[in-house]
C-alpha cells in the first residue's frame, strides 16, 4: 500500500518506531497514571484504586470451546492499558461481551458502577463506552464527514418525524460538523471529508473509525487491533493518537499484538490466553514474565520476537483483514 | 404491421396503472432494501394488506370508504410488525425467509374458503371502489391529449395515484437527506458500526420496514382501485419480484430510481408484446416459433434478457453511480 506513506507527511518512514521506551512522555496525566498504578501489585484480576470497568466471572463457550472466562478483570480510569494474547486468545470475543455485541453464558460487569450485563449494545455506546472493530468496518458507501457525523449522539435529526422539519435539525448539524472537521483534521483526514469512505486506504480507514468513536464522546475507547494492517509509516501517528486520547482525560483498553507499540504507550498491560487472564501489570513487568513467554510461545507463537518477524507479520496481517471475516461476528 | 398501434399502445403504458402501482411498491422496496438494505422479498404482502382493507374494510366490514383505507394502513404497519420484531435482531437472511413465506400464507389465507366472510375466499372482493369514484371531481367525458386520453374515473385514479407516487419521492427525497436517513444508510453499509455510535439499530430498522410497507399498501390501494376488485391471485410473489427489477432497474438507492424503473420497465413489456402481436399479426412470425397465445409469457422471456444485459454494462441501474458501486467491496 504505498499510498499509505503519503498519508502522513509528518512519519518518518519503515522502521523507526521507538523500541524498548516504557512511558517517556513527562505529561501530568501520564505521570498520574503510572503514579495511580505504582502500588497496585501485578498479578491476574488486581483491584485497582479507581476503576471505571469492573468484570467478574465473564463466561463464553462456543459449543465445547470456551472462548472467555474471565473471573475478575478492572480496568483503571484515565489510563492506557492493553489487552494481549496470542490469536484465539479471546480478546475479540471479551471486547464484544464487555460492549454488548455477544451474550456471555454467565458473568456481570458494571462501568462507571453501573450495571452492562443484558444491555444493547448501542445504549453501552451511548453510556460512553465505544468500541472499534479488528476488522475496520468503514461505511464505505456514505462520505467521510457522514461517516463522522454518524458518531454524534442525541441527534433531534435522527427523529423521523422532525427528520421532516430541518429547521429543527440544521442549527444542532452545524455544530457536529464543526466537531467532525476539527476531529478530521487532527486525524490528517480533513482533505478527505468529502470523499466516499471506501476509497481510502487502510491505514486511513482505520483513522477514519477512531475519529468516528471519539464523536461519541467516549469516557472508556476500546480499540481492537488498531495497529493491524496498518503500514509501519503511519504507526506513529497513530500511537500520537492513542496517547492523545489519555491526555483528553479518556480511558483506553486496546487490543495489540505489536510488544512494541504496547511496550511504548501502555500504563498497564493485562494478558490472556485461552480465554483467562493470566498476567497482568506495568509493561516492563509483565514482559519479562515466565507465563507470559509461556503463553505466547505455548500457543501460535505470534508475538513478534525480531524486527524481520514483525515486517513478516505486518505484511501478513493485512492480508488476513482483507480476506478473512472470522473476527466479525 | 401497425407501427402506429404499437406507438399508441407504448405511449399510453408511460402512465397506466401497471406503472404507477409498480412504481409505489418499488418505492418502499427502496427504502427497505436500496436505503436501509434489509431484504423483504414479501412487498406483495404489504400490498395485500392495502387491497384488502379497502376490499374488506368497505364490503365486508361496512366502514366508510376513507377509513377502510386507514383500516390498510393499519394492516400494513401490523405486518411490518409482525414480520419485523421475531427477524429483525437476526442476521438479515432471516427477514428474506419469513418476507417471502408470509406473503404465500396472505394470499392462500385470504382466498381460503373459511374467510370467504372476511375477504371473499378465491372469488376475492368486488363493489369497493364506489367510495372512491363518487369522489371524482371530473364530469364525465374524456381527458388529456391524445393518446393519452382517459375516461374521467381513469383520469382521476391516475391524477391522484401519480401525485401520491410524487408525494412518497418527496418524503423519500427529505428523509434521505436528513440525520434519520443517514442512520438507514449507515446499517445498509454494516450495522455493527452503527450500533457501535449508539444508534438503536432494531428500531430503526423497524421504522423503515413499517415506512416501505406502508408504501406497499399504497401500491395496494391503487392495485385494488385501478381494477376496482381485489384477486387474492394477483398478490402471489412475482408482484414482489417485479418491484424488484422496477427498482433494480432505475438504481436503487436513488429516489427517483424506482420510479422511473417501474415506468420504463412496465413501457418495455407493452412494448415487446405490441410488436409481437403485430409481427405475429402481419405474418412475420410463423406458429411453428411462436403461437400467440405465448406472446404474454415470451415478452417476458425478451425484456428479461434485455434487463440482463443492461445489469451485464449497467450493475448501479438507470440512475445509480457505478462507483459507488464499486466501492461495496469492502
Ligand atoms: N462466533 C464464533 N463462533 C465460534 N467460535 C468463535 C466465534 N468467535 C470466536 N470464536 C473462537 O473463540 C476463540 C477466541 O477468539 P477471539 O476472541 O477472536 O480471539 P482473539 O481476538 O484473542 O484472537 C477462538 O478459538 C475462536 O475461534
Ligand atoms: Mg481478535
Amino acid at each position: 500500500m504505498p499510498a499509505d506513506l503519503q498519508d502522513e507527511p509528518g512519519a518518518d518512514g519503515v522502521g523507526s518506531r521507538a523500541i524498548g521506551t516504557s512511558v517517556t512522555d513527562g505529561s501530568a496525566r501520564a505521570r498520574a497514571a503510572a503514579a495511580a498504578l505504582a502500588t497496585v501489585p501485578p498479578r491476574p484480576g488486581v483491584p485497582k484504586p479507581d476503576p471505571i470497568l469492573v468484570a467478574d466471572g465473564v463466561l463464553r463457550q462456543f459449543g465445547g470451546l470456551t472462548a472467555v472466562d474471565v473471573e475478575h478483570f478492572e480496568v483503571q480510569r484515565g489510563v492506557i492499558t492493553a489487552l494481549i494474547g496470542p490469536n484465539g486468545a479471546g480478546k475479540t470475543t471479551f471486547f464484544n461481551l464487555l460492549t454488548g455485541f455477544d451474550k456471555p453464558n454467565s458473568g456481570t460487569w458494571s462501568f462507571e458502577g453501573k450495571e452492562l450485563a443484558g444491555m444493547p449494545a448501542y445504549r453501552v455506546a451511548r453510556r460512553g463506552m465505544v468500541r472499534t472493530f479488528q476488522l475496520t468496518k468503514a461505511l464505505s458507501r456514505m462520505t467521510v464527514l457522514d461517516n463522522m457525523r454518524l458518531g454524534a449522539t442525541g441527534q433531534r435529526g435522527e427523529n423521523f418525524f422532525r427528520a421532516l422539519l430541518p429547521a429543527s435539525w440544521t442549527a444542532q448539524q452545524k455544530g457536529i460538523d464543526a466537531r467532525a472537521v476539527d476531529l478530521l483534521g487532527r486525524f490528517k483526514l480533513d482533505s478527505k471529508a468529502g470523499d466516499f469512505a471506501g476509497s481510502l486506504s487502510g491505514g486511513q480507514r482505520k483513522l477514519l473509525e477512531m475519529a468516528r468513536a471519539l464523536m461519541v464522546e467516549p469516557t472508556l475507547v476500546m480499540l481492537d487491533e488498531p495497529m493491524a494492517g496498518v503500514n509501519p509509516a503511519l504507526t506513529q501517528s497513530l500511537l500520537g493518537h492513542v496517547k492523545d486520547l489519555r491526555e483528553q482525560g479518556m480511558t483506553v483498553l486496546f487490543v495489540e499484538h505489536d510488544m512494541d507499540m504496547v511496550r511504548d504507550i501502555s500504563d498497564w498491560v493485562v494478558v490472556m490466553a485461552q480465554g483467562r487472564i493470566v498476567a497482568e501489570g506495568p509493561p516492563d513487568v509483565v514482559m519479562a514474565d515466565p507465563a507470559v513467554i509461556d503463553a505466547y510461545l505455548g500457543a501460535h507463537h505470534d508475538a513478534p520476537l525480531s524486527l524481520e518477524e514483525e515486517e513478516a507479520q505486518i505484511g501478513g496481517a493485512r492480508v488476513e483483514t482483507l480476506t478473512d471475516g472470522r473476527d466479525e461476528a | 404491421m401497425d407501427i402506429a398501434v404499437i406507438l399508441e399502445n407504448t405511449i399510453r403504458a408511460l402512465f397506466n396503472a401497471e406503472a404507477l402501482i409498480l412504481a409505489l411498491a418499488a418505492i418502499g422496496l427502496n427504502v427497505h432494501f436500496g436505503y436501509t438494505g434489509l431484504l423483504n422479498f414479501g412487498q406483495v404482502g404489504f400490498a395485500a394488506m392495502g387491497a384488502y382493507g379497502i376490499g374488506s374494510g368497505v364490503v365486508y366490514l361496512d366502514l366508510p370508504f376513507g377509513v377502510s383505507l386507514l383500516l390498510g394502513i393499519a394492516l400494513a404497519v401490523l405486518l411490518a410488525l409482525a414480520l419485523g420484531i421475531p427477524t429483525l435482531r437476526l442476521r438479515a437472511d432471516y427477514l428474506a425467509i419469513v418476507t417471502i413465506a408470509s406473503s404465500e400464507v396472505i394470499r392462500l389465507t385470504a382466498r381460503s374458503a373459511e374467510l370467504r366472510e372476511l375477504t371473499g375466499g378465491s372469488s376475492g372482493v368486488n363493489g369497493f371502489s364506489q367510495g372512491f369514484y363518487s369522489m371524482n371531481p371530473f364530469s364525465p367525458g374524456s381527458y388529456g391529449i391524445g393518446w393519452l386520453s382517459y375516461d374521467a374515473n381513469r383520469f382521476f385514479l391516475l391524477v391522484v395515484g401519480w401525485t401520491l407516487v410524487a408525494l412518497c419521492s418527496v418524503l423519500v427525497f427529505l428523509l434521505m437527506r436528513s440525520p434519520w436517513g443517514r442512520v438507514l444508510r449507515g446499517i445498509r453499509e454494516d450495522e455493527d458500526a452503527v450500533r457501535s455510535l449508539g444508534k438503536n439499530v432494531v428500531g430503526y430498522k423497524m421504522q423503515s420496514l413499517v415506512l416501505g410497507g406502508i408504501f406497499g399498501a399504497f401500491a395496494g390501494f391503487a392495485f385494488a382501485l385501478a381494477n376496482s376488485s381485489v384477486q387474492p391471485d394477483n398478490y402471489g410473489t412475482q408482484f414482489t419480484f417485479l418491484a424488484f427489477t422496477a427498482m433494480i432497474l432505475g438504481g436503487a438507492g436513488r429516489v427517483i430510481g424506482p420510479v422511473v424503473g417501474a415506468i420504463v420497465f412496465q413501457t418495455s413489456l407493452v412494448l415487446v408484446e405490441n410488436v409481437l402481436i403485430q409481427a405475429k399479426g402481419a405474418g412475420y412470425i410463423s406458429d411453428r416459433i411462436l403461437e400467440s397465445t405465448d406472446i404474454g409469457a415470451v415478452r417476458f422471456v425478451l425484456v428479461g434478457v434485455a434487463l440482463m444485459a443492461l445489469m451485464i454494462y449497467r450493475p448501479q441501474g438507470l440512475f445509480g453511480d457505478k462507483k459507488e458501486l464499486a466501492l461495496d467491496a469492502r
